[in-house]
């Protein structure tokens, strides 16, 4: 019995292992404000969501076969919610009898997995019971197929036998224990055993030769004989207890994937009540092969900025089909750093089988999402930047893999602008090369015009834009690059203004510390 | 005196009862060690700890402070590690050590336990597992194609021993106790202090019920389950009392037990039990040396000879090798060679540049080739000494001075007393406590007393004139990195020798040569 409601067909698995480059990608992306709001406060779903977030799904079909039970599930929020509640439930309930009791006694875990099992099997009825009253509500191939599973293979005989079993295991007669001789004649293979049931057949009775059989009695004060015996008698109490562990162990580990696999849709809910908080657009992305190089948005927004409350974040809208170099140049603090985000947030969120922040979405399937960033910010990194840039590049290029996506922020902005143009140009083109999709954040002109002077078909440049005010719409536009990058401009907002009229700028990313990056 | 010139003897393979894996013609009485001096300054003993350790139970060491007297016992030893070098022959062996270990772990098992049929299970199952060995190594040694005289006579022993009458009924009556043993099934029943012991007559497997019912909701594979607590090989009396009830329900497969415990008590072969340790003397060496060769250095077989022309090449001090190739260092590799007239290695150089290293090694290969062993090096010629004499400093008394070079004269005297023209002497630092016109004057003349008599000799000196003094010695120098005269190379090498090279290229590094010290100099 497999929930099978994040994969047709496949567990949802442990999750990807937090690597150097996904850890790159949620600091990048900054993942963790869509955990927080996907989680609702609930660490268990903050981990979940990470660990499905960061486990992209790879074809149209996995992507479609999500999204309809996505949909199933914002449009029933009770059921799935009542649902994951059950699981949750049933998990920490097992989870306390288990740790309340000392293990050292046989008798005691015997106890104690009969108990426990008990606590199940009333859990399984509850868990029938959401089935029979939701398997018609739901039209996803995933739920109704989850639903009728459950309906179908968890039925009154399927209680009776559940119970008939737990009532002999409690041993009331004895035990019966089989063996055979190991290593030393010592007993071994001790398996436990259902008496025979006696014949019905009077006649053979009769005429059957009596077992032979030999029996001693442990003399009332002889003390070690009577350790030794309960020890052979609680090697056959540990095996029913070890039978009943097992069935627990199996229904808590049906439980406990449910709960994995619907944490998802929860976090799902969750995120979809904070974005219509703020009044951010949503809507189901159309995801397309890989290879197609489809990409195009209307009105997409960043989650990032949307979630944190920002007033007025601007969408953009871009057609990119058919390009697989986008490169964004222009101001400083023009919405670029904002658009990459956007991009690469909605990408993911696409593959994870998730709505996203926009009117429209589509985009082709890539085989990894790797941003690299220009990390300024780092204290630590005083010496060799340019060598940890380039560290970090490599660390990269050893889990790229063709129709990947990456995404360079500022990247080899560390040397002078002919060396980094000259070490990124390289790089781009090796990638192209190797049938990936680039999109790079530069205020480079040299590398930006380098790439728009050989008339690429497949290149797409952007630029943020800018009003002949020098005021910035934090839009992103397309358009030649330009020679500078409006460093001046910021200068001049921040030092020649009048004081106040900085804070009426529009809705953008925080003025962080000095100016750098000014070509 | 021990010579290396008696005349060969050729023994035709099977000709003649097979007794030992390292002995042509095994010693009479059994070989009594000699614990002398040399073993201690060539860290033989060194290198003897490092080899037999973890072979304990086999006693090895006496047969490494045991050299061999002849090139003819030698060649014995040579053939039979050629065949042990091919990787089949050498899993043979290593399964059949293997086996017997098991055999006798289980037999101490057996004198442990208290109860009789415990006892006597036990014991059981070590006389199958040397049938098992004896049978497999036949098998295969009757599949393998060894070329050793030692091995083929081997062979031709263990085909005569496992096709006799004794040791198929050992066998079969063996597997026929432990068979008894293993497929008898009973049950057990426990109701408060009373339990019934009866054969087991196809009762369901309840747990297994349980778990089919539950199987359904399965997400992944569960661990089995662990049987702890019950590890105790010892019964306990309420054991041993079910246990003898069910030898009352199957009395047939009790009685062969008994049986074959009063019939069979010394079960194994003599000669096959002396194989089983002498085999690892090569074991143990060839075990020892593995690593290093993977580590990319040389071993070879050496030609023994009575020739005392010596020609070796990327030879190394295996104690040392040991040492380094732990730490994942690198081993640095010499050569060495003697061509009549030439007799002493004279070795000069700078302190820590492998001088004593190299008259060790020397000293070493020597004593490992008379041992039959393959030694260090990529190829070697050596010689098979009739006795080697080292003299390396005490650290004693350095007070003392006059007392030291007394000590010196009085131990190189008895040196020089005791050796043959067939001898290798290792003179290591001597004269260090006297005035070098002293040492020049002694050395000189304790130099021209060696070239007289004749032995192989590694005279490790600092005094320059001695590795001139005649024709038959000759020079050898530790030598240091050019560019760097604090690095030292650790190679020895065959050159004059000068004493003040080496000064040289350290003042060029602090420019104090004579031109630059001018240069300097000039304002």
């Amino acid at each position: 019995m497999k929930a099978f409601l994040m994969y047709d067909g496949k567990d949802l698995g442990r999750g990807a292992e937090s690597s150097t480059t996904s850890r790159a990608l949620a600091r990048d992306l900054d993942l963790e404000r869509l955990f927080t709001a996907m989680a609702g406060g609930d660490p268990y779903l903050h981990d979940a969501v990470e660990g499905v977030l960061l486990t992209p799904l790879a074809t149209v079909g996995d992507i479609i076969y999500r999204q309809q039970n996505l949909i199933d599930a914002l449009e029933k929020p009770d059921a799935v919610r009542a649902l994951y509640a059950l699981a949750e439930e049933t998990v920490a309930a097992e989870k306390k009898i288990y740790h309340s009791i000392f293990f050292n006694y046989p008798d005691a875990i015997l106890r104690r997995s009969i108990q426990s099992l008990e606590l199940l099997i009333g859990m399984m009825r509850r868990l029938r019971t959401i089935a029979e009253d939701n398997k018609d509500k739901f039209s996803s191939p995933g739920f109704t197929r989850f639903f009728t599973m459950i309906s179908d293979e968890i039925n009154e005989d399927y209680f009776q036998l559940a119970t008939s079993h737990l009532d002999l295991l409690r041993l009331r007669h004895g035990v019966l224990i089989s063996a055979g001789l190991g290593y030393a004649n010592k007993g071994e293979q001790y398996t436990l055993r259902r008496p025979n049931e006696p014949d019905g057949n009077w006649m053979r009775r009769m005429y059957k030769r009596q077992d032979e059989s030999y029996s001693f009695e442990i003399h009332p004060r002889d003390e070690a004989g009577a350790r030794a015996l309960a020890e052979l008698h609680n090697h056959g109490i540990a095996l029913a207890a070890h039978a009943l562990d097992q069935a627990d162990a199996h229904i808590v580990s049906f439980f406990t994937l449910l709960r994995a696999e619907l944490a998802f849709y929860i976090g799902c809910l969750n995120l979809r009540h904070a974005l219509e908080t703020n009044g951010a657009p949503i809507c189901f992305p159309k995801p397309e092969p890989m290879n197609q190089h489809e990409l195009g948005a209307r009105n997409l927004q960043d989650l990032s900025l949307v979630l944190a409350g920002t007033a007025g974040v601007v969408g953009n809208d871009m057609d990119a089909a058919g390009r697989n170099l986008i490169m964004v140049t222009g101001a400083n603090e023009g919405g670029k750093s904002t658009f990459l985000r956007s991009l690469g947030t909605a990408q993911l969120m696409m593959q994870c089988g998730m709505f996203v922040c926009a009117d429209y979405f589509t985009s082709s399937i890539s085989n990894g999402i790797h941003t690299h960033y220009k990390r300024e910010e780092d204290a630590e990194l005083q010496s060799g930047k340019l060598d940890e840039e380039l560290a970090r590049m490599s660390a990269i290029a050893d889990n790229l893999t063709p129709h990947s996506l990456v995404l360079f922020n500022e990247s080899f902005a560390a040397t002078n602008e002919r060396e980094g143009s000259a070490i990124a140009g390289n790089i781009i083109s090796a990638l192209l090369e190797a049938n990936m999709r680039v999109v790079f954040v530069t205020h480079f002109f040299d590398l930006a015009h380098g790439f728009y002077a050989q008339h690429l078909p497949d290149a797409l440049f952007l630029q943020a834009q800018r009003e002949a005010t020098g005021r910035r719409t934090h839009r992103i536009i397309e358009g030649e690059p330009a020679t500078t990058s409006y460093g001046g401009d910021l200068y001049h907002q921040i030092f020649r203004q009048p004081f106040g009229a900085i804070t009426d700028t529009p809705a953008g990313p925080a003025l962080t510390g000095p100016l750098a990056g000014t070509g | 005196m021990l010579s290396p010139t008696e005349p060969i003897m050729v023994a035709e393979p099977g000709t003649k009862p097979f007794s030992s894996i390292l002995f042509m013609h095994p010693p009479a009485a059994p070989v009594r060690p000699g614990q002398d001096s040399f073993l201690a300054d060539l860290q033989l003993n060194q290198i003897i700890q490092n080899v037999t350790a973890g072979r304990e139970p086999y006693d090895l060491t006496p047969l490494f402070l045991s050299p061999l007297t002849s090139v003819e016992e030698i060649a014995y030893r040579h053939q039979v590690i050629s065949d042990l070098e091919d990787g089949a022959l050498r899993a043979m062996i290593d399964s059949w050590a293997r086996s017997l270990q098991n055999m006798r772990s289980h037999l101490a098992q057996a004198a442990a336990l208290r109860y009789l049929y415990q006892r006597e299970a036990v014991f059981v199952v070590a006389a199958e597992c040397y049938c098992a060995a004896v049978e497999a190594l036949r098998r295969e040694l009757d599949d393998a194609d060894p070329a050793s005289p030692g091995l083929l006579a081997l062979r031709d022993h263990l085909r005569r021993y496992a096709d006799s009458d004794a040791f198929h009924t050992l066998g079969t009556d063996a597997r026929g106790v432990l068979t008894g043993l293993s497929e008898l099934r009973y049950c057990l029943r426990i109701r408060g202090s009373r339990v019934t012991v009866s054969r087991y007559s196809g009762q369901a497997d309840h747990a297994a019920q349980v778990q089919e019912t539950f199987q359904r909701f399965q997400q992944h594979a569960l661990g089995g389950y662990e049987d702890k607590g019950r590890t105790i090989i010892e019964m306990d009396h309420v054991e041993a009392m079910v246990l003898d009830r069910v030898a009352k329900l199957f009395p047939d497969v009790f009685a062969a037990l008994d049986r074959f415990f009063q019939d069979h008590q010394a079960f194994a072969d003599e000669v096959m039990l002396r194989f089983d340790r002498e085999i690892q003397f090569y074991l143990a060496y060839l075990d020892h040396t593995a690593p290093l060769a993977d580590a990319g250095l040389h071993f070879c077989l050496p030609t023994v000879s009575a020739s005392k022309d010596l020609r070796v090449e990327d030879t190394f001090d295996l104690a040392l090798a040991h040492v380094l190739a732990a730490k994942h260092r690198p081993v640095v590799c010499n050569d060495f060679s003697l061509r009549a007239p030439e007799r002493i290695f004279v070795v000069s150089g700078p302190n820590q540049g492998g001088k004593t290293t190299f008259a060790r090694t020397v000293g070493q290969l020597h004593y490992l080739a008379s041992l039959g062993l393959p030694v260090p090096g990529t190829r070697a010629e050596l010689f098979l000494p009739d006795k080697i004499f080292t003299h390396f400093e005490r650290g004693e008394n350095t007070a003392d001075l006059r007392g030291k070079l007394m000590d010196d004269l009085v131990r190189i005297h008895a040196v020089l007393h005791q050796a043959t023209p067939e001898s290798l002497v290792i003179l290591n630092e001597i004269f260090t406590s006297t005035t070098l016109a002293d040492a020049i004057d002694l050395g000189g003349k304790i130099l021209g007393t060696l070239t007289d008599m004749g032995p192989v000799c590694v005279c490790v000196t600092f005094v320059d004139e001695l590795a001139s003094l005649n024709r038959a010695t000759v020079s050898m120098v530790s030598t240091v990195d050019e560019k760097d005269p604090v690095k030292r190379t650790f190679k020895v090498i065959r050159k004059p020798a000068d004493g003040l090279a080496y000064a040289m290229v350290l003042a060029r590094k602090y420019r104090l040569t004579h031109d630059q010290l001018k240069e300097r100099i000039i304002p």
